[in-house]
């Protein structure tokens, strides 16, 4: 069990492209910490160099109370678990599990004792004298966890673990991870580009992109607050949609002014709008945020819109829009909502929920950052 | 017209036999052509190993007359294993008396070491060229590369020179260090290791691998089947190898098979008998170090050929 600390970490490759700039993370003893973000945003490099399969740049890394920088991967005290398994194709299971124990001298007795409680807890024990190639995928990610949990290490490291595996068994080997975690309390560090396991699984999620954490902070925060545009569009599914236009005062109250005409009316918000009045800005708006019905209290907020497709999902209906200007967004209605393609509707939002953005691909969020 | 031209044109017969009888189905007939231009084309294949088996086994006196064995009722008399008497009488030399069976261990103690220490190094090289990333790589592999150009003869007067210089002359390590590196097995092991995934490395490294653990452990039962079929290749190489031991050894102790079965046949020596029942003896050890290696011969020669 350990904290891990990440201080302005940086990675520079030979060639000069910087795939971490400088960055800090604060990871509490025994947190499910998850880092998101699209490709190539950094996660996996950091998540390299907190195992020391990449050498870092500039920085500190510290495990538990020790700096790690420059300790090698085996004396730090951590297991990772591979995207692709990563499982000794020439060993039993048995082996597999039994391969670092081995390597660190434990007495044959205990190594037998712990292989056995592990493959127990993962449910592989009728499986543990095949060799990999004779398990399913859920079996080989079981076994590939095993390898990690036998060992008893400060902290685990997860590189996108579930990729592998089918939609199904994502699904259910997420549920038995969260579950595992909580058994096991210990500190673990998990890499994914998957929002939804992001999640399910953190007790924070760190979103990171273009070598830079963005926002840290527990799942809800991070989609109830985004900090930037970035963020906000990075989680929720559909995404967040954002409408292009500018914050101006009519009538004594604070109004945005899409592109297209339609103006909404934006919630008192003591003055911090203030230094953007008539500045183009971007208003955020996640799907389930939009009703055909004005919302209560609400009824000057609608958007003249056209439907360009339905999607029924069952639960729920996306529909894709275009305002009258061309702007397109995505909103999930009740399943039940009567709406078609080339219905023309007013869609409403609702005020409270919305977030206005400053323009750019990382725009920083201007109704959360004065509060 | 002999025996063969009358076995072969009855063979031709019965094929036009069979097509006549059957002009419906000849496929029958074109099945059994085929088995018998196979069975003919392993017949000359065997040939020779037939030939040598009757030659080592005849009294030197009917060698040259019968092809194969001589007629069933002179076997009593004309087959007899004076040759291989004659082979293991001692020879006398400059040290003392030799025997043949120390020639057979000479070459057995060579051919080991060499496959041994060329394994081991060539497997080492080809690990790193396949997996460390260091400055200056690609122009190494390009050297190497063209050195594989230079024919071997080119250089046994400069390996010569530095094996005399370096007073290794009349030992065994004149044949085994000039080789230790093999640039061609550096390169098949590379190619082998090359497609193993990194992750599985970075795994060994994690779980408490030094280097040469991974190396050990985790690389070498993964390339199995090119390490046996690398094996069996340097081991017969350095078992018919006659050009280096001819160089760089003087005694006749420490001589090998190949160099040792020449000096029956030469300018002062003309025992035909006694050099092939030493080369059917000199057969006996790569044969059984073939079916030992089959398996991983034949799955090293064809692995990288598909996709796995």
């Amino acid at each position: 069990m350990a904290k891990v600390f990440l201080k302005d970490v940086q990675k520079v490759y030979d060639n000069g492209f910087a795939a971490v700039k400088g960055a800090s993370l604060d990871i509490a003893d025994k947190e499910f910490m998850v880092i998101v973000g699209p490709s190539g945003c950094g996660k996996t490099t950091t998540l390299r160099m907190i195992a020391g399969l990449e050498e870092i740049s500039g920085g500190t890394i510290t495990i538990g109370s020790r700096v790690v920088n420059d300790v090698p991967p085996k004396d730090r005290d951590i297991a990772m678990v591979f995207q692709n398994y990563a499982l000794y194709p020439h060993m039993t299971v048995f082996q597999n599990l039994a391969f670092s124990l081995k390597l660190r001298k434990y007495p044959k007795a205990e190594i037998k004792k712990r292989v056995s409680e592990v493959a127990e807890m993962l449910d592989i024990s009728s499986q543990l004298d095949k060799k990999p190639k004779a398990l399913s995928g859920g079996q080989r990610q079981r076994v590939a966890l095993g390898r990690a949990i036998v060992r008893n290490p400060a902290a685990f490291l997860f590189d996108e673990p579930l990729s592998n595996l089918d939609a199904k068994l994502r699904v259910t080997t997420r549920a038995e991870l969260k579950a595992l975690h909580r058994r096991l309390n210990t500190t673990s560090i998990y890499v994914t580009h998957d929002q939804a396991e992001a999640m399910t699984l953190g007790d924070r999620i760190c979103v990171m992109y273009n070598g830079e954490i963005q926002q840290v902070a527990a799942p809800m925060e991070v989609y109830d607050k985004p900090v930037n545009r970035f963020v906000a569009g990075f989680l929720g599914t559909p995404p967040m949609n954002f409408l292009k236009g500018k914050i101006s005062s009519s009538d004594g109250k604070n109004v945005f002014i899409l592109t297209d005409g339609d103006i909404v009316e934006l919630k008192n918000d003591n003055g911090q709008l203030k230094s953007y009045m008539e500045k183009e800005m971007v208003l955020g708006v996640r799907p389930e945020h939009f009703t055909v019905e004005p919302f209560a209290g609400q009824s000057n907020n609608g958007i003249k819109s056209q439907v360009n497709v339905v999607e029924p999902l069952g639960d729920r209906k996306d529909v894709y829009m275009s305002s009258r200007s061309g702007q397109k967004f995505i909103a999930n209605l009740d399943p039940h909502t009567a709406i078609d393609v080339d219905h023309q509707v007013t869609m409403y939002i609702d005020i409270n929920k919305a977030h206005i953005f400053e323009p750019g691909e990382t725009g920083k969020n201007i109704t959360i950052s004065k509060n | 017209m002999n025996g063969i031209h009358i076995f072969l044109l009855c063979l031709a017969a019965l094929f036009v036999l069979l097509y006549a009888l059957q002009p419906k189905r000849p496929k029958i007939a074109f099945t059994y052509l085929r088995y018998i231009v196979l069975a003919l084309i392993a017949a000359m294949v065997m040939a020779p190993f037939f030939w040598l088996l009757c030659s080592a086994f005849k009294d030197s006196s009917v060698l040259m007359k019968y092809t194969f064995l001589p007629p069933i009722m002179n076997w009593a008399k004309e087959i007899n294993l004076s040759n291989f008497r004659e082979l293991f009488k001692s020879q006398p030399s400059m040290e003392g008396n030799v025997y043949f069976w120390q020639y057979i261990i000479n070459s057995l103690f060579l051919a080991s070491i060499t496959t041994i220490v060329q394994m081991f190094f060539s497997s080492m090289g080809g690990y790193a060229l396949a997996k460390y990333d260091f400055k200056g790589k690609k122009i190494i592999m390009f050297f190497m590369l063209a050195s594989m150009m230079i024919p071997g003869v080119v250089l046994l007067a400069p390996v010569y020179k530095l094996i005399v210089n370096i007073g290794l002359m009349d030992t065994y390590w004149a044949l085994v260090l000039p080789g230790a590196c093999s640039v061609f097995g550096m390169f098949l092991f590379r190619q082998a290791i090359v497609g193993i995934p990194k992750d599985l490395i970075e795994a060994g490294r994690i779980d408490g691998c030094s280097e040469f653990s991974i190396y050990m452990n985790l690389i070498m039962p993964l390339v199995r089947p090119m390490t046996g079929a690398f094996c069996l290749v340097t081991f017969l190489g350095s078992w018919n190898n006659f050009l280096g031991p001819q160089v760089y050894i003087n005694a006749q102790s420490k001589l090998t098979l190949p160099v040792v079965l020449n000096q029956y046949v030469g300018v002062y020596a003309n025992q035909y008998g006694v050099f092939l029942a030493g080369t059917l003896l000199a057969i006996i050890p790569p044969a059984i170090l073939f079916f030992c290696l089959q398996k991983e011969f034949i799955s090293g020669l064809s692995s990288g050929a598909v996709k796995g």
